[in-house]
């Protein structure tokens, strides 16, 4: 596994998809589904204000993918970094969609949980940080929104920071000072006890 | 999953946020396919989890898969795969001809196509429609041809039956898999073809009881019971209204 599998979401994404997909499309496709569904689902989920809609974006994420695939010569494929690639393709539609809902606010409550239970909680540590990241998630969605996706790709999704830069089409250094800002600005709202 | 013990709470926190992708998540992307038997030969048809989105009879494509899957990938943008388990009721809406109960995904549709096809799918086996009855009952009395389009378009033919609607002069018309599967699709379907056909070279475009004052298309279930004795003909609803006739509530037409 790679260092920057640290992070919940990333599963060990093996080096030769890019040049399986650009000999058998339809034959890799479903690996490229299996390795990034759960990065580009957290994109959504934590980045957009309307986390129930998070699958259904993300489904369209990975079928507009394919699309695009389907036109890309085979040298371009091999070569490709898929998970920044996916990643952006979800913050465009992520945009469009905000755009096109007439930037209405952001729903800050918790609709979808994130599961990473270990088992060993009781139900009251369960509560406990279940209320803790409905806060923590709450208080992501009062960042500006490059702060907030900069921070969410980078400790949520795990993304190493040159995937960061790719996924957001700015300088690593840009990426940084995005991720940077936001933490602090999230560090400055939290009441101490929870942080 | 190792944790750098200077890893400050923070982000640790922030790495809790990461979630898993639903069970069934690869579902919601790809379509699944298989061949099914239809009222006159094989059918290719293709579902993605939300409904049937795709529909084409295999001679169409001359019993070539690829061409069939190759079609689909370009027209849908959508991964295809094999699937194992026909969608609920498909069997029996191909046979009955009813292809109300079943769920189909028309995202792809736009609303004016969409309407036409929710109205196509009203029409019962056995009867069929003018162009012009499905343009007025959306509400768009004008937008006849639009109405054809739409239904030349339709990407579930056969299970939303558009080889129902015909052209008002009682010629069946046109047909995305040529005219000829249409008519065969109709007989199988047992519509009174000839006869409307016939009616429609006279002018004669609707049918009366003068027993209930009722007046149908040719087609109409309502109409076909109708007593040689007790059948009025007549060329257009004017008449019919002259006559002193009301429209039939099933077929509704005027």
């Amino acid at each position: 596994m790679q260092p920057d599998g640290e992070y919940g979401v990333l599963r060990d994404v093996t080096d030769d998809l890019p040049l399986r997909l650009s000999r058998d499309l339809e034959q890799a496709f479903p690996d490229v589904v299996a390795a990034h569904q759960h990065a580009v689902f957290t994109t959504a989920l934590r980045t957009s204000g309307r986390p129930e809609d998070a699958a259904d974006i993300a489904a369209e994420v990975f079928c507009r993918a394919y699309a695009a695939l389907r036109g890309y010569p085979a040298e371009r494929i091999g070569q490709m970094q898929l998970r920044p690639w996916l990643v952006t393709i979800a913050l465009n539609l992520l945009r469009n969609e905000a755009r096109a809902a007439g930037r209405q606010p952001p729903n800050v409550e918790l609709t979808t949980e994130a599961s990473v239970g270990d088992g060993r909680e009781g139900p009251e540590e369960q509560a406990q940080r279940r209320d803790g990241q409905a806060r923590l998630d709450s208080l992501l969605t009062l960042l500006p929104e490059r702060q907030r996706t900069a921070v969410v790709l980078r400790h949520v999704v795990g993304l190493p920071y040159a995937e960061l830069a790719a996924a957001m089409g700015c300088p690593e250094g840009t990426a940084k000072s995005h991720v940077a800002r936001g933490l602090q600005r999230l560090r400055a709202s939290i009441p101490k006890e929870t942080a | 999953m190792t944790i750098d013990p200077l890893v400050e709470p923070l982000t640790d926190q922030l790495a809790g946020l990461a979630a898993t992708a639903p069970t069934g998540f690869a579902d919601s992307v790809f379509a699944h396919w298989l061949e099914v038997d239809g009222p006159v030969g094989p059918l290719y048809v293709a579902f993605t989890d939300r409904g049937i989105n795709y529909v084409c009879p295999t001679a169409w494509v001359d019993d070539d898969r690829d061409q069939f899957l190759e079609y689909y990938r370009a027209r849908f943008g959508r991964p295809l795969r094999p699937g194992t388990r026909a969608p609920a009721g498909l069997a029996g809406a191909l046979r009955s001809g009813r292809g109300t109960g079943l769920d189909y995904d028309l995202r792809s549709v736009g609303g004016f196509d969409q309407a036409v096809l929710a109205k196509t799918l009203e029409i019962p086996r056995g009867e069929v429609r003018p162009y012009a009855w499905v343009a007025r009952e959306i509400g768009h009395p004008r937008a006849v041809r639009a109405a054809g389009s739409a239904l030349g378009r339709n990407p579930v033919p056969i299970l939303i039956p558009c080889h129902r609607v015909v052209r008002s002069d009682g010629a069946t018309g046109n047909y995305g898999f040529g005219p000829q599967l249409k008519i065969d699709l109709l007989h199988v379907e047992e519509v009174n073809l000839d006869e409307t056909r016939q009616l429609g070279r006279r002018g004669i475009h609707y049918l009366a009881s003068d027993t209930t004052g009722v007046f149908c298309f040719p087609s109409c279930a309502h109409a076909r019971r109708i007593t040689t004795s007790h059948r009025v003909e007549l060329a257009n609803v004017s008449a019919a209204v002259q006559a002193g006739c009301r429209a039939c509530r099933h077929c509704r037409p005027a």
